[in-house]
């Protein structure tokens, strides 16, 4: 019962995974064909060349090809597994995205996680309070998070902490002279600490907001009143009564709020300079590298489907309830 | 009989905003007095919203903060203090809830039942009672690991009064234990409330359908906009009612498809303009001068407490 249920499962999210990723791959060329990036400019930049060189430059690229077969070469390329080859860098795309995701994957969860055990901390104190001053001033500094921009607080942090306090580097993956192979482990974690506290603090805010409510809400159920009336109370109650009702919804948001953790670490890493896939992507889009522009689209998207099917998987096999239902159905 | 509960003029109160800053307060319940004794079911009877519930969050100290509460309490003979309060809430003084709500959808029954404990040892002893009580009430094994959503209305009815039951509680309030449930389990359920007389149990039934509350209890307190109008022994509801002394008891009692079926016109008024002398003025055919100006006091005549001016002593 139970196995046919997860392979169902499986299968309906994988069709919907290729799905999304043909969609997303066609649409987003269509629309990088229809921009008006033309890489043989880039290219050359300001060198002066004749208009028959720039012709021959533009065949080896194949600028003039229609639609149509571009969109079947770029697909060989995918299932090439390479996907192209980067135009800044000169290496196939997959070893460029490998390197910069895995900097950024490492900024994105580090912070996710820290975000995750803050927030959901902040708003049980918050909900617990509910009314008291603590809960006002976390109230406040969430509402402040939530409408400042990622990009801004990072500079705010960078001012505060590099410029005046001159504790952490200002920028950069590696310090500035030395190689990317002999960089310390300190080193690298000490240009990591600001883009981890930025990211941090922004995502702090949704999720503590959210566990408050949530937890207000439970608080202020009828199964509460009656776990008081038996005489449980303070952090106890909690505990063993509010806890895991708010711990599912809670977790489920963190994982679906995938896609504005990646939007963030894109303007963060920009602020800070980290060489992650938000710097490479500015990068590939200012510098027509296309066929890099596109692999991050599409990697971005599985990231972002990730997150989103970790949620659902935590709904649909966590919840007591769901299961329920789900049989019923079945039958 | 000893007595277990003696309320004496409690009066409950909320602060409420209406209209921006304006703030008025709300009487709920007004100038209750009431004894329990063990072994006795005396039942609230009043229609919904008359602030039933109330009383029995009143007792068990679990009102909102903006709440007001004025008057006292007394656990055999002692002021129930907040203090005092903690020590019997769950063991000494139970609730049984209005329905499966009141249960942690997210627990499995059996941890429910048996409530907090501390040590690993209070645990399975607890346990043991559990299930003794679970056999006791028809519940399988099953429903030990069940969560509430999966039991049925008449099941979750019998989970709710084991919980109660578990530490051997003397005072018992029972929130509208029947609605909601067929004819077969709300008989099984009164014949469940009524055994637990036997256990020496002294309990405040909290309904509005008379019909429970008749086939329950001993005494019936009725309650009309937050006032006690009459509280009466459950064998005069019998015949004509000759012996129900207040207007509103005897309209209750005529409305009923055994007796007249005779309804009375008008409706309870609303909270916010509780009239100044006797609540149930505005519906009585018997109004005086009196009635508007003075709210009667709570007086004994033949052995049942009327607020009235004008008792229906002979009949109509």
């Amino acid at each position: 019962m139970n196995k046919k249920r997860t392979i169902r499962f499986i299968e309906h999210k994988a069709i919907r995974f290729i799905l999304l990723i043909i969609s997303v791959a066609i649409f987003s060329f269509i629309l990088i064909n229809l921009s008006p990036i033309n890489p043989v400019r880039v290219y050359l930049g300001e060198v002066a060349v004749s208009e028959a060189q720039r012709v021959m430059l533009e065949q080896y690229w194949g600028i003039n090809q229609p639609i149509t077969v571009k969109l079947f070469n770029w697909f060989t390329c995918i299932l090439h597994g390479d996907f192209g080859t980067s135009l800044i860098y000169r290496i196939p795309v997959i070893d460029v995205i490998f390197q910069k995701f895995s900097a950024s994957l490492i900024l994105m969860l580090i912070s996710w996680c820290f975000s995750g055990l803050i927030g959901f901390g902040l708003g049980i104190i918050a909900g617990k309070n509910k009314g008291s001053l603590i809960d006002k001033i976390i109230k406040v500094y969430c509402y402040i998070l939530q409408s400042a921009p990622s990009f801004w607080i990072g500079l705010v942090v960078l001012i505060i902490f590099s410029v005046s306090l001159g504790w952490f580097p200002i920028g950069f993956g590696v310090p500035i002279g030395t190689l990317e192979n002999n960089v310390t482990i300190f080193e690298w974690i000490a240009r990591l600490i600001l883009p981890v506290l930025t990211l941090s603090m922004v995502g702090v805010a949704p999720i503590a907001m959210y566990t408050r409510n949530e937890l207000v809400d439970v608080l202020s159920s009828d199964y509460i009143l009656f776990a008081k009336s038996r005489g449980e109370f303070g952090w106890d109650l909690i505990e063993r009564q509010a806890l895991r009702n708010i711990l599912l919804p809670v977790i489920t948001l963190q994982f679906l709020s995938f896609n504005e953790l990646f939007g963030g670490a894109v303007l963060v890493e920009q602020v800070f300079s980290y060489p992650g896939i938000g710097q490479t992507a500015v990068m590939a889009g200012l510098q027509s590298d296309v066929p890099l522009l596109l692999a991050i689209v599409i990697f971005s998207a599985i990231f972002v489907f990730t997150g989103n099917l970790i949620a659902d998987i935590i709904y649909y096999f966590v919840d007591p309830r769901i299961k329920e239902n789900e049989t019923i159905e079945d039958y | 009989m000893t007595k277990l509960l003696k309320i004496r003029n409690l009066s409950i109160s909320f602060t409420q905003y209406i209209k921006g800053l304006n703030q008025k307060e709300l009487q709920v319940i007004t100038d209750l007095s009431l004894d329990i004794h063990e072994s006795e079911i005396i039942a609230i009877l009043g229609a919904s919203g008359s602030g039933k519930s109330l009383l029995a969050n009143a007792i068990l100290g679990i009102l909102p903060p903006n709440a007001l509460v004025s008057g006292s309490i007394k656990y055999k003979g002692n002021e129930l203090t907040n203090q005092l309060r903690k020590k019997l809430k769950g063991t000494k003084i139970s609730l049984i809830p209005q329905s499966v709500n009141y249960l942690n959808p997210l627990m499995i029954v059996q941890e429910q039942a048996i409530g907090t404990t501390q040590t690993q040892e209070e645990k399975e002893e607890k346990i043991l009672r559990q299930q003794k009580i679970f056999k006791e009430y028809g519940l399988s094994k099953d429903v030990n690991q069940m969560y509430p959503f999966q039991l049925s209305g008449g099941m979750a009815r019998k989970v709710l009064i084991s919980t109660a039951l578990l530490n051997n509680p003397d005072v018992i309030i029972a929130d509208e234990p029947t609605p909601g449930l067929d004819q077969q389990a709300v008989t099984e359920t009164i014949n469940n409330l009524i055994n637990l007389k036997k256990k020496k149990v002294g309990m405040i039934l909290i309904t509005h359908d008379i019909n429970t509350a008749i086939r329950t209890s001993d005494k019936i307190a009725i309650l009309y906009l937050g006032f006690v109008i009459e509280i009466t022994n459950t064998k005069n509801f019998k015949d004509n009612g000759e012996k129900l002394l207040h207007p509103y008891t005897k309209a209750l009692y005529n409305a009923l498809p055994e007796t007249h079926f005779k309804l009375t016109k008008g409706t309870q008024p609303s909270y916010h303009n509780i009239p100044k002398g006797c609540p149930y003025q505005e519906n009585c055919p018997h109004k005086t001068d009196k009635c508007i100006k003075i709210l009667p006091e709570l007086k004994t005549i033949n052995d049942t407490q009327i607020r009235c001016h004008h008792p229906l002593i002979k009949g109509e």
